[in-house]
């Protein structure tokens, strides 16, 4: 304990000292344990009155070692740790390491499977949104906002209940295809969500777009120029504000989206008000993506046709022996992966996630190790903070739309 | 009889009686705000305790009470001690002066329905809310905590900056009835809306009615300007440190503070207990036809219940209303009761605009809260009083 009563800064290497107007600087600890962190982030701040002289990310308080244990579980199996990683956008976690092993499998999915992909991590997105413009407003004081979209989310969580059965640690994508057939009645289920949802979207701008308060606090805040982003590996919405297009749904398209017609936004405002708009503009744009995927959502089977990879059918498992040797294989050992190493890229809703996938040839990965957007935009906050109020800390480090367990892994 | 005579007997009794019901609508606007806002965001608020969660005040009181007191080894103790006490007396004196109504006969006695008949009541009411400063700053200053001491600061100087714009807002409407005292503002406010402070010629203080409410918020740390408290930011601002009884008088000096500002409103712009209509127009049955309307509602959806509990409580509240409805028809207590049902009901539409503001804005930040007030406020402020002064003086001659 230090004399102030706070802890002793462990290697933060912030000191008090005098500042140049005489008084003496103050350290603030911002989290592990702080409401808007958003998790278990800590900001050791360096203040002169309110404004901030210097600012320290810590992170590594959400570490699991999910990388790790990656290499101790087979591949079927390792699905279920992904969604850990980013637990708002868990389908989007799911389909980056699918992606990745089937390409190292070689494996074609079939239409039906790529489209309900598209059109649940498009669902994905809007849900990651949603929690994200919630409680960036409720940092910001604006409490209902918050409630109303815990309330669409709610219904995007029962719909994927209905998909999976579980609401957020979903696994709903497997290697091969999805873990279950499509239940019935989904249709109508997301039809009613996504007719609803436009006019919920407004109901949000209505209570913030042209508030002059919201206006006040987000317009000309948290601003980082584009070249010190790409430095330090910014991606996703950031970026997209900051007017550089770049979406890897459109650069370098995976599971059929060049077949869909969607705009990628982007705003040159480079603010936490522009951050805002875009993120706004992005759910309008996932639902076109959705309603497209719904409608013209091929027929046909929902897993690829690979027995030695994919689990048989029941009934054929208790009438073919193939089947069933394939079962046991596939549920006793696992499948092996052919040799080599794969990197696989997507677009989840915070930004540019990529899978780096070592394989040894056999049941298990080698390595898996993820580049998660998370853990890119976090590097900017130093940057992003220094010099202005502690008020602005919370609005800029909430436009990040960062979350801990996809920086820590 | 000497005894019921006797100044002391008669202010000790009134001194318990106001204290109480203060209390009781402490309590209970916690109980609507929660409401209120829940009902702002889809969702039902408190439900459990007692019928629609009326018996939650008592439960949250029944909490705090018995929560572990904690006293921080690193506190300053004497001051930290001090803050709480001085935050809520602070906010509990200023009400002393505030008239609730006109006289009231009590068998033989004849009291003003008011603590004192402070002939400075007003400048009373000021001096003591700048008091109250000193509970938020100390107890900042005394958690010896760096997020409470930020709380504290900003909570003084926010404090500070918009009594300025708030008393130049009152003393508008004072120049116009040329009294200090609030019970002769409120007389002289008397015969129907027209002749409200905040419509009242030759300058309707409009102006100034929006610029005391917004600095009110701020006085009492409401949203938008509830920084010191800014959960988001500083934890929980001045009062973190805090807990148990200590931290609900906090919360308590913040509820008494915003009775007390929605009752200045009320008394120097909406003419107080001044029914807006004559009496001879029918505004005595006002009360009757707002109550026996409410009853019936609560009857009929009593009937139609959607919820199986509703079945037995709706009903029950619609006969309290219907009730409600016919002793404001008793002659006996008309006098006295009508007066009290409207400086209720506009103390009360001024507290759910307070409660309407929170579940709406956001929050500003520090140096536009600061910008707002000095660059804002107080011209207008400034502006509006030179302009009301020139008016009074110019038709007065």
């Amino acid at each position: 304990m230090s004399e102030s009563g706070v802890p002793e800064l462990v290697g933060a290497g912030v000191e008090e000292e005098r500042s140049q107007s005489g008084g003496r600087r103050m350290v603030l600890n911002m989290g592990p344990q702080h409401p808007s962190t958003h998790g278990v982030l800590r900001l050791v701040l360096e203040l002169d009155g309110e404004t901030i002289v210097s600012c320290q990310p810590e992170i590594g308080y959400l570490h699991t070692g999910i990388e790790k244990e990656f290499e101790v579980k087979n591949y079927q199996q390792a699905v279920t740790l992904t969604d850990r990683v980013d637990y708002l956008a868990p389908l989007s976690m799911n389909l980056g390491y699918c992606l990745a092993v089937e390409k190292l499998l070689q494996l074609e999915i079939p239409p039906q499977a790529q489209w309900m992909r598209v059109m649940l991590t498009e669902l994905t997105r809007l849900n990651s949104h949603l929690v994200w413009l919630g409680t960036h407003a409720l940092d910001i004081g604006a409490m209902t906002v918050f409630l109303y979209c815990f309330r669409e989310r709610e219904e995007i969580l029962k719909i994927f209940e209905q998909f999976s059965g579980q609401r957020m640690m979903t696994s709903y994508f497997r290697i091969g295809g999805l873990a279950l057939e499509p239940p019935r009645g989904w249709h109508e289920r997301v039809k009613t969500f996504i007719d609803a949802f436009p006019s919920r979207i407004d109901e949000y701008e209505n209570l913030l777009t042209n508030n002059r308060i919201w206006i006040g606090r987000t317009k000309g805040v948290g601003v980082i120029s584009l070249e010190d982003m790409l430095d330090l590996g910014v991606t996703g919405p950031m970026l997209r504000a900051a007017g550089l297009k770049m979406d890897a749904r459109k650069d370098a398209p995976y599971s059929s989206y060049e077949k869909f017609d969607f705009e990628v936004p982007t705003r040159t405002e480079n603010d936490v008000y522009a951050r805002y708009l875009l993120r706004l503009e992005e759910m309008r744009q996932s639902l076109r993506i959705i309603r497209q995927a719904m409608d013209g959502m091929p027929p046909g089977p929902w897993k690829a046709d690979a027995p030695h990879v994919v689990l048989p059918d029941r009934e054929k498992m208790k009438t073919q022996m193939e089947a069933l040797i394939f079962h046991f294989k596939i549920v006793t050992e696992g499948f092996r992966v052919p040799e080599g190493e794969v990197f696989q890229v997507i677009e989840s809703p915070r930004g540019e996630l990529g899978y780096y996938v070592v394989s040894d040839g056999t049941t298990m990965p080698y390595r898996v190790h993820m580049r998660t957007p998370s853990f890119g935009n976090l590097q900017a906050v130093p940057k992003m903070v220094e010099g202005v109020l502690i008020a602005d800390v919370i609005a800029s480090i909430g436009s990040m739309d960062f979350v801990l367990g996809d920086t820590d892994r | 009889m000497q005894l019921l005579d006797s100044f002391i007997f008669i202010t000790l009794l009134k001194a318990a009686v106001v204290f109480g019901v203060l209390m009781t609508t402490l309590a209970y606007l916690q109980w609507v705000e929660r409401k209120v806002i829940a009902h702002v965001q889809v969702r039902p608020g408190p439900y459990r305790v007692g019928p629609h969660g009326l018996l939650q005040p008592v439960a949250d009181i029944i909490k705090l009470l018995t929560k572990e007191d904690l006293l921080p080894p690193y506190v300053n103790k004497p001051l930290y001690l001090l803050a709480p006490f001085l935050a809520i007396s602070m906010a509990l004196l200023s009400i002393s002066v505030i008239p609730f109504g006109p006289t009231i006969q009590v068998g033989p006695v004849t009291t003003w329905m008011q603590l004192t008949d402070l002939n400075i009541g007003v400048l009373f009411i000021l001096a003591v809310s700048s008091m109250s400063v000193y509970g938020i700053a100390l107890a900042g200053w005394a958690s010896n905590n760096k997020y409470a001491l930020i709380g504290g600061l900003r909570s003084s100087a926010q404090m500070i900056s918009y009594e300025l714009p708030m008393s130049l807002a009152i003393a508008a409407p004072l120049l116009i009835s040329n009294t200090l005292s609030l019970r002769q503002l409120v007389e002289a406010q008397s015969g129907g809306i027209f002749n409200w402070n905040i419509l009242h010629g030759p300058f309707p203080q409009v102006i100034s009615f929006i610029i005391f409410t917004i600095a009110a918020f701020a006085e009492t740390n409401r949203v938008p300007f509830d920084l010191p408290e800014a959960e988001n930011e500083l934890v929980a601002g001045f009062h973190t440190e805090y807990s148990s009884m200590k931290f609900a008088s906090f919360f308590m000096a913040e509820y008494a503070n915003m009775i007390t500002v929605s009752a200045m409103a009320t008394l120097l712009f909406l003419g107080g207990w001044m029914a807006p209509w004559p009496a001879a127009w029918g505004s005595s049955l006002v009360p009757t036809a707002i109550f026996a309307i409410a009853g019936a509602t609560a009857l009929y959806h009593g009937a139609n219940a959607a919820r199986k509990r509703d079945k037995l409580t709706l009903p029950v509240f619609g006969i309290i209303f219907l009730i409600i409805a016919g002793v404001f028809l008793l002659p006996m207590v008309q006098s006295w009761l009508l007066p009290l049902f409207w400086f209720a009901g506009k103390t009360g539409a001024i507290l759910f605009l307070f409660i309407w503001v929170r579940a709406t804005l956001p929050r500003f930040r520090y140096d536009q809260l600061m910008g707002f007030t000095w660059k804002f406020l107080f011209p207008v402020a400034m502006l509006n009083l030179l302009v009301t002064a020139f008016l009074v003086a110019w038709t007065t001659k």
